[in-house]
């Protein structure tokens, strides 16, 4: 009988602790979702509305003036895409992207590794010495890329007076890749940073204690820690390089199409919008499962 | 603490030497551009003698004054209620679960992806079927200018913001904040003396970014901005379209030293707060 | 918070979807409005470097309004933001095309021509009869020009063709070293109506098989064309970097008078023809000043404001009042004012075909 009070006492502990976490996770949730809130909110009602509108309009027709009108509804918009011209033009821009994104981490890693090692007044300075000139206007930095690659550039002059002929990078892929690697660099170098700063440097000293060489304490500790930093850094620059547009625009000469150029070509010069609307949403569809994905499988790593 | 990370020898010398040219890349065409600014020629790639004139148009030209006006003015609200907005987010997906996470988490990877030109239609959409809706019900007409501009900003920016925060609060050990909820004792202090701190360089980083997308923004802003709200970018592509002279490379020169001296502001101004609440710290012996 | 918000965006999207299409609601009124009447300052909308300030100053003062000047650059950037409605501009500067789009979307409202006395300042051929406002109705033409090609002679030399074969015959190329030098507009129309001009077809055709003979020319030029840009022609050819480039008169002319030598450079329109396009005055349908818009309009029609419009942008102006108050040098240069229209097409719009325009000029370059 003593047994039997004491087992029924024990069974209201613990029903009692469960209670209690129970209650603590949802504060916690509520918390949560307050802290998120605002943010949400904004988010639904000035973005993702106006993304349904526009999802919407991809179902529509293109009346005979290019206005959109929903007179007549389809998966036309869908089907075009399906076409050759628009899958060269994709992938075209998936290795423009692909080839910006490699080269901004290997010049953006060292030299984020480098601040992130700085003592914290050399840190601010050299941060703000990378945004500085990114508070130019855009247009106004690719034109003057396109004055140094030009035939009438400093580029041209130093090979020219050291004897090699003038040099004409502008108007090539090549000038394209520097363009884009140039306007997207700082968002590889700031994730970065962020992600090496925050390292605790003595699992560092912890793998030389034992033995690891330089070389394998950075691949093996470093390195994984600032993954996060990595991949947002790889997502920020790979993006955006995608769908860019003005500079392949300025330093590229519009010689091969690309996807930025393309889809605003069909919402502004053959004002087709179902299509534009069209590629957009498979274009943000692809991105978004890749990231995911990219993020599932790395995530669980860390 | 960082500073144990660095490398001695060869290693140290090769990085700082990468250091420095990509600091020479990142600022050749600016030194180009400064240069210009003062050439006499109207061509921006060919020297034409020392001049301020481009610098005294400049003075003149009021259309130039007010884009700059306006960017600034946008630039700077839009980037603090991002920046508000996005760090909020960022925590909240990074230490919470709650209901709805996972749509609130695709929902934030979704500006960064959107092509430009289709954020500038659908926001373009949005506003005016709004505007005739409340026309519709209050009988109020609204018209598109810095206030569309300023919410067309932030929308794309909560997310820049909340990327670059989440990868800094990622990796950060949350034992950290787990001791100081043991020794303070409310969240808010917690927050404010121990997760605030540590995610700065992550919060610093996300609004300087979101600065630069602002002040940089075209496409959408050309859609969504009314008469009168006519930003730099916007000003300048359409002037870039007809007459390209170093007028243009004055304009960016002045724009530079503003920000410049913006972040100047802000840094002293950071430093100063710094040192006074270590000094207070130190009266209420708690350092 | 996730079960909420699915149907609260379908209700909010209904709604605004209910509430939509085109905005019929503001549509404003100018039969009131008589000459020199205003009705609170002006929103023009405008291409850049179009209207020099000190007309705008001059309007300012003698009416005693303020302009708002904003800028787009290309017709197509501004259609959507006038069609949305409640743009809040009164003026707009549509090129000749743009306007039966306008027309079509009732986005301009027909001139209250008792508001623009100065209407009849324009040349007969301006007044009325265009392709684009047959009967006059809803613009007032503002500057005119044609789209050619304009070279450097120190590279060609005086005794060239002018023609189009400079960019799409391989043997001119080759003959005249411009391969690499050559620039084309970034737009399909003009470029792929050069190309459908030199096969000798009209530029607004609408046969998928001509606009494939001029794909496929285009094609096979692009390797000795260095760029399709609209923007930076004429600064391209001043600078060296180009010796052949496809572009509009007026910015030609602007660019060669300001370089060291302007002999130097010629603009003509080739042989085989090409564009003509007259960009228009207009009032947005629901401009919130309509008066002051018509007062602006019949302000730029003046004799001497005219003039003053081609001799600071170097297009030609279609009003016939103000030829006395055009520079000589102007007025008499062919290249600024043709004197054979006969084989200048204007562009029309092609309706559904304008999408395999753009479609033929994409897979022309890749």
């Amino acid at each position: 009988m003593g047994l039997d009070d004491h087992d029924r006492d024990r069974e209201r502990d613990v029903s009692v602790g469960e209670e209690a976490e129970r209650h603590l996770a949802a504060a916690e949730r509520r918390r949560g979702l307050l802290l998120a809130l605002p943010a949400y909110a904004y988010m639904v009602v000035f973005f993702a509305v106006p993304l349904v509108i526009v999802f919407a309009y991809s179902f529509s027709t293109r009346s005979r003036t290019g206005d959109p009108t929903f007179s007549e509804v389809g998966f036309d918009a869908y089907r075009k895409l399906a076409e050759p011209l628009i899958r060269n033009v994709a992938v075209r821009s998936a290795i423009l992207a692909g080839v910006t994104t490699v080269i901004c981490l290997l010049l953006a890693y060292p030299f984020a590794y480098f601040v992130a090692t700085r003592k914290p007044t050399a840190r601010n300075l050299l941060l703000v010495a990378v945004m500085i000139p990114f508070w130019t206007n855009f247009l106004v930095r690719n034109y003057a890329w396109r004055v140094i690659l030009s035939t009438g550039g400093p580029i041209s002059g130093v090979t020219e007076a050291i004897g090699l002929g003038e040099t004409d990078l502008l108007f090539s892929r090549t000038a394209v890749v520097i363009g884009l690697v140039y306007s997207f660099l700082p968002f590889m170098i700031l994730p970065m940073y962020a992600s090496i700063e925050r390292i605790d440097w003595q699992l560092v000293e912890a793998s030389r204690d034992l033995y690891c060489s330089g070389w394998r304490s950075f691949t093996k500790v470093v390195l994984p820690l600032s993954m996060p930093g990595v991949i947002a850094g790889s997502i920020l620059v790979f993006v955006p390089s995608l769908g860019a547009y003005v500079t392949p625009a300025i330093l590229g000469g519009n010689k091969e199409p690309l996807l930025g150029e393309y889809i605003v070509g069909q919402f502004l010069t053959a004002r087709n919008w179902p299509v534009g609307a069209s590629l957009s949403f498979v274009l943000m569809t692809v991105m978004l499962g890749a990231t995911l994905v990219y993020f599932r499988s790395g995530g669980k790593n860390l | 603490m960082s500073t144990t990370g660095r490398r001695g020898g060869v290693g140290g010398w090769l990085l700082a030497g990468n250091g420095g040219l990509v600091l020479l890349f990142l600022y050749a065409p600016i030194i180009l551009l400064v240069i210009f600014s003062f050439s006499g020629a109207k061509d921006p790639g060919v020297w034409g003698g020392f001049t301020l004139d481009w610098y005294r148009d400049l003075g003149g030209d009021r259309n130039v004054q007010k884009a700059i006006g306006v960017s600034v003015r946008v630039a700077l609200v839009s980037t603090i209620v991002a920046t508000v907005l996005g760090t909020m987010a960022a925590l909240a997906l990074e230490r919470f679960e709650f209901r709805g996470k996972r749509i609130f988490d695709a929902l934030l990877y979704l500006p960064i992806i959107i092509p430009d030109v289709t954020m500038a239609v659908m926001m373009l959409l949005f506003f005016t079927k709004s505007f005739d809706l409340i026309d519709a019900m209050f009988g109020t007409r609204i018209g598109k200018g810095f206030a569309t501009v300023v919410v067309s900003h932030v929308a794309f920016n909560i997310a820049f913001v909340s990327v670059v925060v989440r990868a800094r609060v990622a990796g950060m050990d949350s034992t950290l904040e787990q001791a100081a909820a043991d020794l303070y004792s409310t969240r808010w202090q917690a927050f404010r003396h121990v997760t605030l701190p540590l995610i700065m360089p992550g919060v610093l980083g996300g609004s300087l970014l979101a600065l630069t997308l602002s002040l940089d923004d075209v496409v959408v802003t050309q859609f969504v901005s009314g008469p009168g709200s006519t930003t730099l970018p916007v000003y300048v592509f359409g002037l870039i379209r007809r007459d390209v002279t170093p007028l243009i490379n004055a304009v960016s020169v002045v724009m530079l030293v503003a920000s410049l001296v913006l972040v100047v502001a802000s840094l002293v101004a950071q430093r100063a707060s710094e040192g006074r609440r270590r000094r207070e710290l130190i009266i209420t012996g708690e350092e | 918070m996730k079960r909420h918000v699915a149907p609260l965006g379908a209700a909010l999207l209904i709604v605004l979807a209910a509430c939509g299409g085109d905005d019929d609601g503001g549509a404003a009124s100018a039969s009131d409005c008589e000459v020199d009447g205003t009705d609170g300052d002006l929103a023009l909308y405008n291409w850049s470097e179009y209207l020099d300030p000190e007309l705008i100053s001059s309007f300012e003062s003698q009416y005693d309004v303020s302009v708002t000047e904003d800028f787009y650059d290309s017709n197509e950037a501004m259609q959507p933001v006038i069609a949305a409605g409640s743009s809040g501009y009164d003026v707009i500067v549509p090129s000749d095309y743009m306007v039966s789009i306008l027309v079509e979307g009732g986005d301009v409202m027909a001139l209250n021509k008792d508001a623009i006395p100065n209407y009849s300042n324009l040349s007969d051929e301006f007044g009325s009869g265009l392709p684009y406002d047959p009967d006059g109705e809803f613009v007032a033409p503002y500057q005119w020009g044609t789209t050619g090609l304009g070279v450097d002679k120190t590279v060609l030399g005086e005794d060239f063709p002018r023609s189009w074969g400079l960019v799409f015959d391989p043997d001119l190329v080759a003959e005249y070293g411009t391969a690499g030098k050559i620039s084309m507009l970034n737009d399909p129309r003009e470029t792929m109506g050069a190309a459908l001009k030199y096969l000798g077809y009209s530029l607004n055709t609408t046969s998928q098989e001509e606009l494939d003979e001029a794909r496929d020319l285009v094609r096979a030029a692009v390797d000795s064309i260095a760029a399709f840009d609209s923007d930076s022609y004429d600064e391209n050819i001043g600078s060296g970097q180009t010796a052949v480039a496809h572009g509009y008169s007026g910015n030609f002319f602007t660019q060669f008078d300001g370089a060291d030598d302007p002999s130097q450079y010629e603009y003509f329109v080739p042989d085989e023809g090409g564009t003509r396009w007259v960009d228009n005055m207009a009032v947005v349908a629901d401009a919130p000043h309509p008066c002051t818009a018509h007062t602006f309009i019949n302000f730029l029609l003046d004799p001497e404001n005219g003039a003053a419009l081609t001799n600071w942008n170097y297009y030609a102006s279609p009003n016939a009042a103000s030829e006395p108050f055009i520079e000589a040098a102007i007025l008499e240069d062919p290249a600024i004012y043709p004197t054979d229209l006969s084989k200048l097409e204007f562009i029309s719009d092609t309706g559904d075909f304008e999408v395999n325009f753009s479609d033929a000029y994409t897979e022309a370059r890749g």
